[in-house]
């Protein structure tokens, strides 16, 4: 034992005094996902959990040291060939995603307390997930990028099919992995198209080359569609939507939180780098397409979801109008819009968690996944009720929720760079979301529910309080997250 | 720090009632509620002898979209939190007796209202006013989801969205102010200075007054009113009607005339006009109804028209007569519905045709009712009248004609308010006021001291009037140019 810390030693050292920017946190995730697979063989289900916690706080602090340091990505003197580039981008978007596993996963620990032989799988391909999610936020080669989008796709057609004996399950699996692959092979071709024009997977040779002469080679610019139609796809914007409803009220509901939550932060995350590090100098003609995108996305997300009776597939409209939010940020690069896409990001996080932290034990109990399940929750469940109603004020963005300021934020930087007309749309788009979003609070407050008891365990409380708790902070102290890019 | 406390004390005092349990939180949301009263009291003995300096805060609140936490209580902001904080023990008091389900949570509700009521009112930051606006909605919603009548939640939802779409429009408008001002901040005193393009300034104006229209509301964005007045618990009603659509007024004199004065200047006669239509349109609506709470809905709305019209007038009489007829639409409005509310609770109906001869049952209860019917229909020697002289006059000033028909106003409101007492309170026992106690003390209290007030500012109107003037007289000088 000793002997392996010496050896060991100039390493850790190492480790703790880092000087330069270093890919650790991704590679300490993925050593935690081979962590679970090992625990299955070593018998310490009881475990996983706390360790997985305690391992993500470990990774969390080692990616904060990375904000402070300045300079090229390097480990133990290697550059990686420069395909990953961890920058204040990287770090807070990490930080974000490291936070929103967290609280998943302190979820999972009741959610699949039912199928503890399945758990330390499940676990290991969240950790995967995560692991992906990361590789997207630090990508400056479109190979990495590529890898990660793998990463995280197929370890979700695997978690959206999880419950192998629900029909519901194995439809969600199937169409997510068919669709996904599909507009896998189109980011694929894509890429070779680019890098046919330009010669290049780098990230900031792209960027020469379509500062340069972008404009003028067409394979290019069918390159840059065709990416861009497969990151419209990833993350649910009209017209490539349809995948969303049905896998999000199919797959399991933890799931459905992470596609909801972190997943599609990431893409947003890789999409944002993508467009800003690699294709502004395009800009024109790509936005051309992403305003009406937006605009259709705002639109259709919101009214579409009127009519849903299923919570989940509301929440699966819901977050398709997000999705049109956030392509605000992606419009505004004219100004430095990250910051933006940062905090709503991290508010519409913590909105659906909260959200779901609520909805899975009362899913739980009542054996119904639509919005009358939470009929009388008001009465029953005060507590419950006040939690949920947070969540979703905040989805709203009704002040002083983090909700309010995250969409603040995002019309303010649209408006700047010259998108007034959209962003009226989007505020109108809004009113008319928090018809959908009142549904909810109105049905736990007017109806009459039958005496179903809900107990939520008290890691679900802790979820809850922890979003709606943050979700509040954020709102009215926003200087701890807002501007920090 | 004064300042400080008397923004957040409401908070405070919402949390302790709800912590506080069901039992005693009438008792405990009154209590605070007078000493939230007290602290405005003596707010406004340092202001006499000092000024509004010594209220200013200035912190800055966020950094990257420059926001900063500046609040701020001249005369015209504290002449606003008084009569906030003066309703808020009286609506409080007026709800003792009635055995309201899950107490704490309505009064917390209430004393929460009070806080963004209170923000709004002091706030000198764009973006801090807007999250005080929008805060507003969330308790008032409640209160008429949870505790209003049979139709409560269609009403209350459209009322919510209705107000919402307002609320984000501005929001709109704010951006773009912010992006207009050359130094980047939604400090008031910034917007108050930069310059905007005739052009702009022309269409940022209905961002802000749509807004406002359908807060206060001014014809014809006033269709979620009468519903929401009749479906929301009484208290609801009270702090809707009383407290809450001031804030539409009171924004317009703040907002919207000093930082667009352009915009105003084009749009202003529209503005006006679309008032004194509103006038005439509600009061004679208000004449056919039937039922108590409708019929009050709709004189609201008469006088707030007027009061909107005085402002739109853009002189010192109607801007000054604005905010006496604020106050005292405020005093008489909740007056008048917890009249409304006592003959609810004692005979269950509120339908005009079925009351009748309370008189002969009830002469306490029949006097001060008298007195606040009077005060709303501007005697003179009552608060109406000074409010609703310098309204008038104002808009004599800008244009004759505009004032005949605003004028109607006072013989209008003359004829349904009268007519309402006489079928209500006078005449033959109605078929459903069998047996009708008197007040009990509390309303004896609330009502009295409402009566009270409104004779004594009707004699005595002046410190309001001078409290407001010299900000009135400020604002005024950016508008006209």
């Amino acid at each position: 034992m000793m002997q392996g810390f010496k050896i060991l030693n100039p390493y850790i050292i190492q480790i703790i005094t880092i000087k330069e920017k270093t890919v650790y946190t991704l590679i300490y995730t993925c050593c935690l996902g081979l962590l679970c697979l090992v625990a299955e063989i070593l018998n310490l289900r009881k475990l996983l959990i706390p360790v997985i916690l305690a391992g993500l706080a470990a990774i969390f602090c080692v990616n904060y040291m990375d904000w402070q340091h300045v300079g090229p990505i390097m480990i133990g003197g290697m550059d990686m060939a420069h395909m990953m580039q961890v920058d204040q981008f990287t770090v807070a978007f990490n930080g974000l995603l490291i936070g929103a596993a967290a609280l998943l996963f302190t979820l999972s620990a009741d959610f699949y307390k039912d199928e503890q032989h399945h758990l330390s799988d499940y676990l290991a391909i969240l950790i995967f997930i995560l692991t992906g999610a990361m590789v997207l936020t630090s990508f400056a080669n479109l190979i990495m990028l590529f890898l990660g989008i793998e990463i995280v796709s197929i370890s979700l057609y695997i978690m959206a099919g999880s419950r192998k004996f629900d029909i519901r399950s194995n439809e969600a699996g199937f169409k997510y992995f068919l669709m996904g692959s599909f507009a896998s092979a189109i980011l694929l071709f894509g890429i070779t198209l680019i890098y046919g024009s330009s010669g290049s997977f780098e990230l900031s040779k792209i960027s020469e080359f379509a500062a340069s002469s972008g404009m003028n080679s067409p394979m290019f610019l069918v390159g840059a569609l065709l990416m861009v139609a497969a990151f419209l796809f990833k993350v649910a914007a009209v017209p490539f939507h349809f995948w969303s409803p049905d896998v999000y009220e199919g797959s399991p509901s933890l799931v459905t939180t992470m596609m909801a939550t972190l997943v599609k932060v990431s893409f947003f995350a890789a999409f944002y780098r993508l467009m800003s590090g690699g294709l502004l100098g395009i800009h024109d003609y790509t936005n051309d397409i992403l305003v009406i995108v937006a605009a259709a996305t705002m639109i259709v997300g919101n009214l579409i979801a009127l009519s849903q009776e299923n919570f989940k597939r509301l929440l699966a409209y819901s977050g398709i109008s997000h999705a049109g939010y956030m392509l605000l940020a992606i419009l505004s690069l004219k100004s430095d819009s990250s910051s933006a896409l940062f905090f709503y990001g991290a508010a519409y996080v913590l909105a659906t968690i909260g959200a779901f932290a609520v909805a899975i034990p009362v899913f739980k109990a009542t054996g119904k996944e639509t919005i009358d399940a939470f009929d009388g929750l008001g009465r029953k469940k005060p507590f419950l009720a006040a939690m949920l109603t947070m969540s979703m004020l905040s989805l709203a963005g009704i002040p002083p929720l983090a909700g309010f300021l995250g969409k603040y934020y995002i019309f303010s930087e649209a408006i700047k760079n010259g998108y007034a007309i959209l962003t009226v749309l989007a505020v109108l788009a809004s009113i008319v979301g928090v018809y959908y979003y009142f549904k909810v609070i109105l049905a736990m407050y007017t109806k009459q529910g039958d005496d179903t008891e809900i107990k939520p365990t008290l890691l679900y409380t802790i979820v809850m309080l922890v979003c709606v708790g943050l979700s509040l902070l954020l709102g009215v102290w926003p200087g701890g997250l807002m501007g920090i890019l | 720090m004064m300042t400080i406390l008397l923004l957040f004390f409401p908070l405070i005092a919402a949390l302790a009632v709800l912590l506080g349990g069901s039992k005693l939180a009438a008792q405990l949301a009154l209590g605070l509620a007078v000493v939230e009263l007290a602290i405005t009291g003596y707010a406004v003995s340092v202001f006499q002898a000092s000024g509004p300096e010594a209220f200013y805060i200035f912190h800055s609140w966020i950094e990257s979209p420059k926001v900063s936490f500046h609040l701020g209580l001249d005369g015209l902001s504290l002449v606003m939190v008084l009569l906030t904080n003066f309703l808020t023990p009286i609506i409080i008091l007026s709800a003792f007796n009635r055995n309201t389900p899950h107490a704490a949570g309505y009064f917390s509700l209430i004393l929460l209202m009070q806080f963004a009521l209170v923000g709004v009112f002091m706030a000198m930051d764009g973006l801090l006013y807007y999250i005080f606006w929008e805060l507003a909605l969330i308790p008032i919603y409640f209160i008429a989801l949870r505790w209003g009548g049979t139709n409560r939640v269609a009403i209350t939802l459209k009322f919510f969205i209705y107000t919402l779409a307002g609320s984000l429009l501005m929001l709109f408008g704010f951006i773009m102010l912010y992006w207009y001002n050359p130094d980047q901040s939604f400090d008031i005193r910034e917007l108050y200075r930069i310059y905007i393009s005739d052009g702009n300034q022309s269409w940022l104006f209905w961002m802000f007054f749509l807004a406002f229209a359908i807060k206060i509301p001014i014809v014809p964005f006033h269709t979620w009113q009468a519903d929401t007045y009749r479906e929301s618990p009484t208290q609801g009603t009270m702090l809707l009607s009383g407290i809450m659509l001031k804030m539409g007024t009171y924004s317009l004199i703040r907002w919207l005339l000093p930082i667009l004065p352009m915009g105003v200047a084009k749009w202003g006669p529209l503005a006006i006009t679309l008032c004194v239509v509103g006038i005439v349109y509600a009061s004679i609506i208000a004449i056919k109804q039937r039922n108590l709470k409708n019929l009050l809905a709709y004189s609201s709305l008469a006088h707030v028209g007027l009061i909107a019209a005085g402002i739109f007038a853009l002189n010192i009489q109607g801007l000054q007569g604005s905010v006496v007829q604020m106050v005292a639409h405020g005093v008489n409005v909740v007056g008048l519905f917890f009249c409304a509310d006592i003959i609810f609770n004692r005979t269950n109906t509120n339908e005009t045709n079925e009351l009748g001869g309370i008189r002969n049952l009830a002469p306490q209860f029949t006097t001060m009712f008298m007195v606040i019917v009077l005060g709303s229909v501007a005697l003179p020697l009552t608060n109406g009248f000074i409010g609703e002289f310098l309204l008038l006059y104002g808009v004599y000033e800008y244009n004759t004609w505009l004032s005949v028909f605003a004028g109607l106003t006072i013989i209008l409101g003359a004829v349904y308010m009268l007519r309402m007492f006489k079928k209500v309170m006078l005449g033959e026992t109605g078929v459903r006021v069998p047996v009708f106690p008197d007040l009990y003390w509390n309303e004896k209290l609330a009502l009295g001291i409402l009566v009270v007030v409104i004779v004594a500012m009707g004699v005595y109107p002046k410190p309001i009037l001078d409290m407001a003037e010299p900000v009135l007289q400020t604002i005024l000088n950016k508008t006209v140019i």
